[in-house]
């Protein structure tokens, strides 16, 4: 079998497994944060279907699909059912680029089916060399779901949603960008898999914590979650931009939502906490346990990072308006100039400190 | 090369699949009993007085506005980025970081304008 053919068949098995993972996740984070909040708030949460509540967000699924699809009459019919799907189609995409293994070098290994193996095996969908700028500019689709939806609700309260939303996602866009400059500086590349590779080889991005700090702030903003959740406020806003959205079609939002949870969880441990690094530990020498070893390492610390989130959601209360947009443009956008300029400096005092 | 983004197309094609059938399913599953107050428009139980698509306040299109301006001026940096570490050590000169604080400079003083301004107030 050619080369081609291979690569087409691994990347084909590579996209069901990202995306098998990523709504399994999803069923999985949305229990996860009921339970957690119904414990935070002293009590139980869903307990019962399935083995402790396992099924829960499967019952939740089904009921979803059959309930009644209403479609209000005042509604712009053709964006109203584009929004969901423009919402979700980029939660998925934005999985491809995050690398979840270290590369598997299985070339010159006869398989089953497919024969001899001609390279070795990236565990990362799409090996692109403009990773993190793919990230970026999938993750800031999500926006035009947001308004489209919003605007063919002919709905009050969607479209003051939207607008914040799209206001408040733009804001945080910004420093976000600016904090993966950073990154960039210090590894010199835009490919997730060099990224991980040089914090193997030097540090975690992590003891650059500004950036982290910046980042973590900016994601929680871009993924419209507590304290910055204004998009969907219920006491003002009954349920934001999804309002007169039913059946699965507000499921498409809700998946859309905890499945950017999930990437960019993963992002921040991609690019700062070493991807699938296990500090101090060779995982190459290890063999196939050793690509076991290191994504089982790698959900671990997404999953932290998961926690974090949902923690965060049920421990701070909101944002005012004027607040929020006050925090980005005042506050972190200077903080983030400084953070680029102060690592470009500290990375020339030390390139002069070596040599 | 082109061939690498293959796989971006085929999780773009599962993905949005993945989103058109979720859409579409409930339409055929799901009951469908429609009444004229169901498919109003909700809005906490009154009647709907006139189309919400008004005009909405003009400090919206100037935060679009300075992010199109301030989004550039981050673009141009990823280049920047890109090289720096490669500058640094095959020229041995810092010439690369001072060219930056220059465009930062300009970049602040526009900064200080638009917050002088009031652009950046919301109240």
């Amino acid at each position: 079998m050619d080369i081609a053919t291979q690569n087409l068949i691994f990347s084909v098995l590579k996209v069901a497994l990202v995306i098998k993972v990523l709504l399994l996740g999803v069923t999985m984070v949305i229990l996860a944060e009921r339970r957690f909040s119904a414990f935070m708030q002293d009590r139980l949460g869903p307990n019962r279907t399935f083995y402790g509540g396992l099924g829960q967000s499967f019952a939740d699924g089904i009921k979803l699909i059959l309930k009644e699809d209403v479609i209000p009459t005042h509604v712009d019919k053709l964006t109203y059912m584009i929004a969901p799907i423009v919402m979700m189609t980029p939660a998925l995409m934005t999985g491809a680029v995050i690398p979840f293994g270290p590369t598997i070098p299985i070339a010159g290994i006869s398989l089953p089916f497919i024969g001899e193996n001609l390279t070795p095996l990236v565990l990362q969908v799409a090996d692109i060399n403009v990773g993190l700028l793919y990230f970026v500019a999938i993750a800031s689709i999500g926006v035009y779901g947001i308004v489209m939806g919003g605007w063919a609700q002919n709905n009050k309260y969607s479209l003051l949603g939207a607008l914040r939303a799209s206001a408040q996602m733009v804001s945080y866009e910004l420093p976000m960008g600016l904090a993966l400059v950073t990154v960039v500086l210090m590894s010199g590349s835009l490919s997730m898999n060099e990224i991980v590779a040089h914090q193997q080889e030097t540090f975690w991005y992590v003891l650059n914590f500004p950036a982290f700090m910046i980042f973590l702030i900016t994601i929680f903003a871009e993924t419209n979650r507590l304290p910055f959740d204004l998009a969907e406020c219920e006491q003002e806003l009954v349920a934001g931009y999804h309002t007169e959205y039913s059946s699965m079609k507000f499921g498409m939002f809700l998946l859309a939502e905890y499945g950017n949870i999930i990437t960019s969880s993963a992002l921040v441990v991609t690019l700062f906490f070493g991807g699938w690094d296990i500090p101090f530990v060779d995982e190459s020498a290890l063999g196939l346990f050793g690509v076991i070893l290191s994504m089982s390492v790698f959900g671990l610390k997404t999953s932290i990072f998961i926690f974090i989130f949902i923690w965060v959601r049920w421990s701070l209360p909101r944002f005012r308006y004027d607040q929020l947009m006050n925090v980005s443009w005042k506050g972190i956008l200077p903080l983030s100039i400084l953070t680029v300029v102060g690592t470009a400096v500290i990375m020339v005092l030390l390139k002069n400190f070596y040599h | 090369m082109l061939i690498d983004y293959l796989p971006i197309l085929i999780i773009f094609l599962a993905g949005a699949g993945f989103a058109i059938f979720n859409v579409g399913i409930s339409y055929f599953l799901g009951p469908s009993n429609p009444d004229p107050e169901k498919l109003e428009i909700y809005e906490s139980g009154v009647k709907p007085d006139h189309d919400a698509r008004l005009k909405f306040s003009v400090k919206f299109y100037i935060i679009a506005m300075i992010f199109i301006i301030f989004d550039i001026e981050v673009v141009f940096m990823y280049p920047w980025a890109m090289i720096f570490k490669d500058y640094l050590t095959i020229t041995n000169s810092n010439f690369i970081l001072f060219e930056m604080l220059v465009f930062m400079a300009i970049l602040l003083v526009g900064y200080y304008y638009a917050w002088k301004k009031g652009a950046l107030e919301w109240d």
